[in-house]
């Protein structure tokens, strides 16, 4: 077991700590962050896994649709205006299925916030996730935080140059891989890769890949957690999202202060001392470069990775860990009170510590108890009201369907035999990848009678018409009634449709208009 | 110019503008900022170099990549052209009757007649081809000249009473005024009336009918069913160009109203009244 002036002591600055801060024009200072390990870096080693190979192997997944319909699992068929997920087929008028998800994305991280902080910035925002990434590569290439430090004060070199060529290039491949992934979402992926290969893709193709590695490997790469701290508007909103019962990270002082290097001359002489030994291993492997000690902050994606360095260095000194933890502000508020005594004061460890060592009783700890409130149950309501109707009503929905349009000019014809005669648009919307047989019939509308054009039948009530898989078919349909069965001006009827081979059905009701001296 | 000088608050530079004591600091812009500026300045220049920009006394200069917007528009509508060429030739290389039956080319057809319709034709058959007095509906399957594709297409070609056309469609009803007498008109148009429905004095019928196998038969038919022939109307229908009616139809008897319909082959071309002819045929009347 260390002492706490054996603990190395890392040089390490927050960028935005209050004494160093600077004007808003000064120029960036660079982060190096260090390698941490512990069970969030795992954690987050598992996410980044998972979210990578998500996002570059969806479109390479099959789905045997039958041979009219294409057999990539997720495909959005821009062309053809089709969108398929696995067994899921979305026409564009369907799009409110894609905005049902939208909106429990965003009740969902309403959700996640109001019980675990911002886990969305820290763990699966794809800005944190290819950060990551590049920062394996540049450790890497050029070492870990001191070499990197070493190597960006060291003067140009031909090592120096060979490090930052490599780094960047790997950089590039991965920027190029994540831009090229892109791509395959929208056409087949295997037919796709042959041809960006040999150059024969559609320009828009290249131009995708080229603005997405651009995006990539400028975020990713140079502007890092500036994109975080000045470019998005999460860490704005997040204070509205947060409340005293949710989890974020936090530097429990009421524990680590006042922070010593040397814990027993201080008792020595009779002050206090906390846990905290003001090591900076905590903001070293800050990715944000900044100081968890200094309260949250809005620069803070809850990463965790301070959790990891400090219960290290706590495992070391044989201290309990979670110096820094998640903790929610009720929690740290009540902690804060017992170690001052319930007044504005200086923290003082004795308060919270009872004499054998252990922490004192009625301490506050997080339960999970605590993530059960009226709050939470609103938005896992909404969420899970919102995820019903969406599959019940893609489980309910009809794949056959019909839309019709009355001529508007003229309304109705008189023919000569005095009858009348409407002309309506008619289409026929087979939304399923097979060829369908569908009938179309005429209900009500005494007399009535209809001619398809195109279709050299005599006029009947009932048609059979071929409609090709996952097309819609458009007819054009003349209604005639005699002027005899003619009873009002405007007669409502409708027109059915059925498929007979798998018993679907539709109906649309339409008018019949009529001169108003006919009968 | 001004000499260096260190603002005391801040400690930063100033530019040595001064006014009323208030100086400019001369902090500096981020490099990346400057960089995109000079990079902007750069492409505007090269951009008036490439496109039409300066402008000089007659006009301006032309940009060395020869952009123009006509061109541009004059290239649109040559792609368009020849995305059509290959129905536009299947148009010309087929009868009516025989692009009225493909599918594809039908709707193709009517695409293009209908657009030829609403520019050439709407002003005196409405924009539905609805009519009205005087001017036939073309949506009905009640033809003085015939229903047929090729029928069709004849007519918008010649057209009817067109003088400058040697082919066009000819006939002419001869006024009734100075051959009948005033009753004896209004009997023949009673009887005319009876054909359709109720009249409203019967005795008038019997005379009528007499009248009009003497006068009218010749032309409009026995039975009075008409006569394509002569674009004489059959009378017995519920359809009436210039009116239904005892007093419409004594009004045509007297002083018969002979309609003029222009040919269109020479304006419009032969490919352009093929599409109009698949377009009318298309409205619901065609035989």
């Amino acid at each position: 077991m260390l002492d706490q002036s054996q603990v190395e002591r890392l040089e390490a600055e927050a960028v935005n700590s209050a004494k160093t801060r600077q004007p808003l024009y000064a120029s960036r200072k660079k982060i190096f962050p260090k390698r941490a390990s512990g069970r969030f870096r795992r954690f987050k080693w598992l996410v980044m896994a998972i979210t990578l190979g998500i996002y570059y192997l969806t479109p390479w997944l099959r789905w045997d649709r039958g041979r009219f319909a294409p057999d990539q699992a997720v495909l959005v068929d821009l062309a053809n205006r089709r969108f398929y997920f696995f067994f899921i087929e979305i026409w564009p008028q369907e799009f409110y299925y894609v905005a049902g998800l939208l909106m429990m994305a965003g009740v969902g991280l309403f959700l996640i916030t109001s019980t675990v902080g911002r886990a969305w910035c820290g763990y699966t925002c794809p800005q944190t996730v290819w950060v990551d990434l590049f920062l394996v590569v540049e450790r890497a290439i050029e070492g870990d935080r001191n070499a990197r430090m070493k190597l960006d004060a060291a003067p140009w070199s031909a090592r120096k140059l060979f490090l930052r060529m490599t780094k960047h290039t790997v950089w590039l491949v991965i920027a190029v891989a994540t831009g090229g992934a892109w791509i395959f979402y929208f056409a087949d992926a295997p037919k796709l890769l042959g041809e960006v290969v040999t150059g024969t893709a559609a320009p828009v193709a290249y131009a995708t890949i080229a603005v997405l590695t651009g995006t990539t490997y400028v975020f990713g790469g140079l502007m890092r957690e500036q994109v975080c701290t000045y470019m998005c508007p999460w860490p704005r909103i997040q204070a509205a999202m947060l409340d005293e019962n949710s989890l974020t990270v936090t530097y429990n002082d009421w524990r680590g202060e006042p922070r010593s290097r040397h814990a027993k001359k201080a008792s020595a002489v009779g002050q206090s001392a906390g846990d905290c030994v003001d090591c900076n291993a905590c903001v070293a492997v800050c990715p944000m470069g900044i100081d968890i000690r200094d309260g949250q902050q809005l620069e803070c994606i809850t990463c965790a990775l301070c959790i990891d360095a400090c219960d290290s260095v706590m495992d070391k000194l044989g201290r309990e860990r979670g110096l820094i933890s998640y903790a929610t502000l009720a929690d740290y508020n009540a902690n804060m009170a017992m170690a001052t005594s319930g007044v504005t004061g200086p923290v003082n460890p004795a308060l919270v510590r009872m004499p054998s060592g252990s922490f004192a009783e009625g301490l506050a700890h997080f339960h999970l108890g605590k993530i059960f409130r009226l709050r939470t149950y609103i938005y896992l309501g909404v969420w899970s009201a919102i995820g019903l109707v969406l599959v019940y009503s893609l489980l309910t929905r009809e794949r056959l369907e019909l839309n019709v349009l009355h001529d508007r000019n003229p309304q109705f014809v008189t023919l000569s035999d005095g009858s009348i005669r409407n002309g309506y648009t008619v289409k026929l919307l087979n939304m399923i990848p097979e060829p369908r047989t569908i009938e179309v019939t005429l209900e009500g509308l005494d007399g009535g009678e209809m001619s398809i054009v195109g279709i050299d039948q005599p006029p009947s009530r009932s048609f059979s018409i071929a409609v090709e898989p996952d097309r819609l078919k458009t007819l054009k349909i003349f209604v005639r009634q005699p002027a005899d069965r003619i009873r009002k001006p405007a007669q409502s009827f409708e027109f059915r449709i059925d498929d007979t081979a798998s018993s679907e059905t539709a109906e649309y009701t339409a008018t019949f208009n009529s001169p108003e001296n006919s009968r | 110019m001004s000499s260096e000088h260190v603002d005391e608050i801040s400690g930063v530079t100033t530019t040595g503008h001064e006014w009323d004591g208030i100086k400019e600091l001369n902090n500096p812009l981020p490099r990346w900022w400057v960089i995109t500026f000079y990079i902007t300045i750069a492409w505007a220049l090269a951009y008036t170099i490439a496109y039409p920009a300066w402008p000089m006394l007659g006009s301006a200069t032309r940009g060395v990549l020869g952009f123009s917007s006509r061109n541009d528009v004059k290239n649109e509508m040559a792609a368009a052209e020849a995305a059509k060429a290959g129905y536009v030739a299947a148009i010309q290389s087929k009868t009516v009757s025989e692009i009225a039956a493909d599918d594809t080319l039908r709707e193709f057809a009517v695409a293009a007649g209908g657009a030829a319709f609403k520019v050439n034709c709407v002003q005196c058959h409405g924009s539905g081809a609805q009519g009205s007095t005087d001017f036939p509906n073309l949506n009905d399957d009640d033809w003085l000249w015939g229903g047929k594709a090729e029928q069709i297409q004849q007519t918008i070609t010649h057209g009817i009473r067109f003088a400058p056309d040697a082919d066009t469609r000819q006939s002419e009803m001869p006024a009734f005024a100075d051959v009948l007498k005033p009753e004896q008109v209004a009997q023949v148009s009673a009887f005319v009336a009876s054909l359709s429905g109720p009249v409203r004095d019967k005795s008038l019928i019997e005379p009528g009918a007499k009248i009009f196998a003497d006068n009218c038969a010749a032309c409009h038919g026995g039975n009075a069913k008409g006569n394509r022939e002569l674009g004489a109307p059959d009378l017995t229908d519920a359809i009436w160009l210039h009116g239904s009616g005892e007093a419409a139809i004594a009004s045509q008897v007297r002083a018969p109203k002979n309609g003029v319909m222009p040919g269109w082959v020479g304006r419009l071309g032969e490919t352009t009244v093929k599409e109009l002819a698949v377009y009318v045929h298309s409205l619901g009347g065609g035989e």
